[in-house]
């Protein structure tokens, strides 16, 4: 009996380490760095900090619908480039109003949304290669129109015209602005969040999306229409990759071609990390903010104790194998996102 | 070798094993003995603590208390590895767990012996084959080479069955488990198997014979063990009292003789079927299925039973036919088509087909009908769990409530889940695809009782069964399907057991 009791004691213990451990190392991390630098304690650049999560945060936010049917998607860090460069042209090359660019940043993800989901729904090309192969499409396709350049106001165009347009104001405010302080790319961060996890946990979309990642099989046999579902999941990732890309360009002020490349796997990590955060085990949107906030901590954090910017991956990809050893070494439920390979 | 009956040292000896998961006791001290060339029967309901006991047997489960003995000595059996060395095979009842798709059968028939290193890791499948078939030949599987190099994945279920058998076999096993090996064999396989496993008796191999069916329990046990809640309430000999031993099985609550039902006759036609052509080179058959009554299919793996249920839900097309439900076309092309008319399946697999890991009871349950649930693509998680509460109720599913996940339930109770959560919503016509598989007869009897009053209050109720005395329980009409084609088409009380069991091994 005792020995009973002892093991049940010990599997309490698991549990909490997996349920809170994540989000103790992140305060713990935040407070250690309140503490010994000054300057992260400033809201200037805590906000700094929130700013730069937020388009991680957005994209593994996509990224999360994907997993939760139990896909992936490699195209999304593409698709945030060809959000920028699209923003970039509307304004620069067509002298059109920032708000068409949005427009234009949005269609551009749905249309990518579609294209990977025929490919997956339609055509039952495994998603990881059909999005490895649309990552590479938009990437070299996106080149094409401005022959590799980066798109930026006042440059020579093909004709040896100057570019008419610029970045309008009110687009570069995407970044820029705040409200009360919090600036807008905080915001949009927040309420995507908070959509996700009402999409993800409370409607009926997301419990289809979940039951798809569970057991298609089983889905499709309860009368689940696992195609729409599926397809429906990279609609919404790639549009929530082409917001991010929207945050970026504003930020940069410029057409960059190799903007968003990075993010990728960043927004895959920060979703991993998301499924060990309070013993979920699956793919959720609180759980992506947080990882996402996380990685926003270590890098600000390192950074301001004076490591240069190549420390930075290397410590992503400790933060994401610690998250993992919480949801696959530690946790004794089992982990419902395993990577279709 | 030991002679038979001799009382001399057992080859597997179990002294008070006890095994917990967290606050479950699920073996609370088992002992007993596997002699030399016998088979020993396990008898017990789900959640008994069967499949506990196998899997610690087979080394899949470390940390049980109690004592192993193997011909007298302590052994460990703390991994796969311990549990062969210590001549322990085990068949187990999931297939899908054992074998590796994406290699051949040959390979899957020498599996063991390449990652044992036995055979080199790179070595031809040529010049794997002739050891694939010696092993094949211990159950006298005659393969063809066409066979040996399909991938393992296209075989069915029950050749998966025998293959794994073989590869256990050809271990030279001193003790030989084998989880509810013959439910999903048909019967010419089960007389194939009955016959392996007197050889291996007579060569002095224990085995422990896990079953539900009684019938194979006489005709095969030399010993016979039940099992019920973590403990052992019966042990016997041939010739076995059944009735005792089914009741110590089963408690005292359950009555024991099954109710003589009282036969139903459905007027209206639910759904007519023309034309229907099932297998590759069956013949087309017309079927009407009835408003009212449970009708039966009865048939051996490989008849088409699957094939018929599942195009009528509209996850397969059958080769050629058309339907018409109450006097209209209908041809569904996909489940939540035939849901939304009020046409259910329960699938014969219910791991792989039903089952979502990790789900809890509500959402498993509410999943087929989560529009109806749901308020602006809101899910109403109120209502979602009286739901649950309902079907828990109506099919006395033994859980801690809504919330507990399917996977913490015993089999009996998780196929009370994904049976019950289509009763909860008055079918037009369910379809039962083997709903009996790997269930207690408590269980059973639950889901019959439930067929049976929703057929009374009008229902179309159809249980696919390979088991005739499972359909004949349950069924007011019998129809027997063989070979793709309906073979025999008469009310339960019309028809006999012996008729019924010729016409399904009929050949056209």
């Amino acid at each position: 009996m005792s020995a009973d009791q002892e093991l049940t004691t010990r599997m309490r213990v698991q549990d909490a380490v997996v349920k809170y451990g994540f989000i103790v190392v992140t305060v713990l991390l935040f407070v250690f760095f309140m503490a010994s630098e000054p300057a992260f304690r400033t809201s200037g650049s805590l906000f700094a900090m929130l700013k730069y999560s937020s388009v991680t945060a957005i994209l593994g936010l996509g990224m999360t619908y994907v997993m939760a049917v139990g896909g992936m998607d490699l195209s999304i860090g593409s698709t945030a480039g060809l959000a920028v460069q699209m923003a970039a042209m509307t304004m620069v090359f067509y002298n059109l109003t920032g708000s068409t660019a949005v427009i234009v940043v949005l269609l551009a993800g749905v249309v990518v949304g579609l294209l990977n989901a025929v490919l997956i729904v339609v055509c039952k090309i495994p998603d990881l290669l059909a999005t490895l192969g649309t990552m590479f499409v938009i990437q070299g396709a996106k080149l094409i129109p401005v022959e590799g350049q980066s798109v930026s106001a006042g440059m020579t165009l093909r004709n040896g015209d100057t570019a008419p347009g610029k970045f309008t104001d009110d687009f570069l405010q995407i970044d820029r602005g705040a409200i009360a302080g919090v600036p807008y790319p905080v915001i949009l961060m927040l309420l995507l969040t908070v959509l996700t996890w009402f999409i993800l946990a409370r409607t009926k979309w997301g419990r289809m999306m979940y039951a798809i990642g569970a057991n298609p099989e089983a889905s499709r046999l309860a009368g689940v229409p696992i195609n729409r579902y599926r397809g429906l999941a990279y609609v919404l990732c790639s549009v929530f990759a082409a917001i991010g890309g929207m945050i970026l360009v504003s930020r940069i002020g410029q057409g960059d071609v190799n903007a968003g490349a990075s993010s990728l796997l960043e927004a895959v990590a920060v979703a991993l990390v998301g499924t060990s955060v309070l013993g979920i085990g699956k793919p959720n949107a609180w759980g992506t903010l947080l990882g996402a906030l996380l990685v926003g901590i270590v890098l600000t954090g390192l950074t301001m104790k004076g490591f240069s910017y190549f420390y930075q991956d290397t410590a992503k990809g400790l933060v994401l194998i610690v998250a993992l050893l919480f949801s696959f070494t530690i946790s004794r439920k089992k982990v419902r996102y395993t990577p279709a390979v | 070798m030991v002679a038979d009956g001799d009382p001399g040292t057992p080859v597997l000896q179990l002294r008070d094993m006890t095994m917990a998961f967290g606050a479950n006791q699920v073996l609370k001290g088992v002992s007993m003995a596997l002699p030399a060339g016998r088979v020993t029967a396990l008898l017990g309901a789900n959640g008994a603590g069967k499949s506990t006991l196998i899997k610690i047997l087979s080394g899949v489960y470390a940390g049980a208390g109690g004592e192993i003995l193997v011909a007298g000595e302590p052994v460990s059996l703390s991994t796969p590895g311990e549990a062969r060395q210590a001549g322990i095979q085990t068949v187990h009842q999931r297939i899908g767990d054992s074998l590796v798709p994406g290699l051949t059968v040959a390979e899957n028939l020498c599996f063991e012996e390449i990652v044992q290193g036995g055979i080199p890791a790179v070595r031809s499948l040529r010049r794997i084959l002739p050891r694939a078939r010696e092993i094949a030949a211990t159950l006298d599987l005659n393969w063809s080479e066409a066979k040996l190099r399909q991938d393992v994945f296209e075989l069915g279920i029950a050749d998966g069955q025998l293959l794994l058998l073989a590869r256990a076999l050809i271990q030279r096993p001193k003790v030989l488990v084998l989880d509810e090996p013959t439910s999903t064999l048909s019967q010419a396989e089960v007389d194939r198997l009955f016959a392996v496993i007197r050889r291996l008796r007579e060569e002095g191999v224990a085995i422990l014979y896990v079953s539900h069916h009684l019938e194979e329990i006489r005709s095969m046990a030399d010993d016979l063990v039940v099992l019920r809640d973590g403990r052992i309430h019966n042990e016997q000999r041939a010739p076995f009292d059944m009735a005792a031993a089914v009741k110590s099985m089963l408690g005292e609550s359950v009555a024991l003789a099954a109710e003589r039902l009282v036969e139903r006759r459905g007027e209206r036609t639910a759904l007519e079927l023309r034309g229907v052509q099932l297998l590759r080179r069956s013949t087309p058959f017309d079927l009407d299925l009835r408003y009212g009554e449970v009708t039966g299919i009865v048939g051996l793996i490989g008849a088409g039973k699957s094939e018929l249920a599942r195009g009528i839900f509209g996850v397969d097309t059958w080769r050629a036919g058309s339907m018409r439900l109450d006097g209209a076309p209908y041809a569904p092309r996909r489940a939540g088509e035939a849901v939304r008319r009020g046409i259910f399946l329960v699938p014969e697999d219910r791991a792989s087909e039903a089952m979502l890991p990790g789900w809890s009871i509500a959402r498993t349950v509410s999943l087929p009908f989560l529009g109806a649930l749901c308020r602006a693509g809101v899910v109403n998680r109120g209502q979602e769990d009286q739901r649950a509460r309902g079907i828990i109720k109506d099919f006395g599913v033994v859980s801690t409530g809504p919330d507990q996940s399917v996977d913490a339930l015993s089999g009996g109770n998780q196929q009370k889940v994904v049976v019950g959560r289509w009763f909860g919503e008055s079918p037009q016509v369910i379809l039962l695809d083997e709903p009996f598989r790997g269930v207690d007869i408590g269980a059973r009897r639950d889901i019959s009782a439930h067929a049976r009053t929703v057929a009374g209050g009008g229902a179309c109720v159809v249980v696919l069964s390979s088991d005739v005395e499972e359909i004949r329980e349950v069924a007011d009409r019998i129809i027997v399907l063989a070979d793709g084609a309906v073979r025999l088409d008469a009310y339960t009380s019309q028809v006999d057991g012996d008729a019924i069991v010729t016409s399904m091994s009929e050949v056209a």
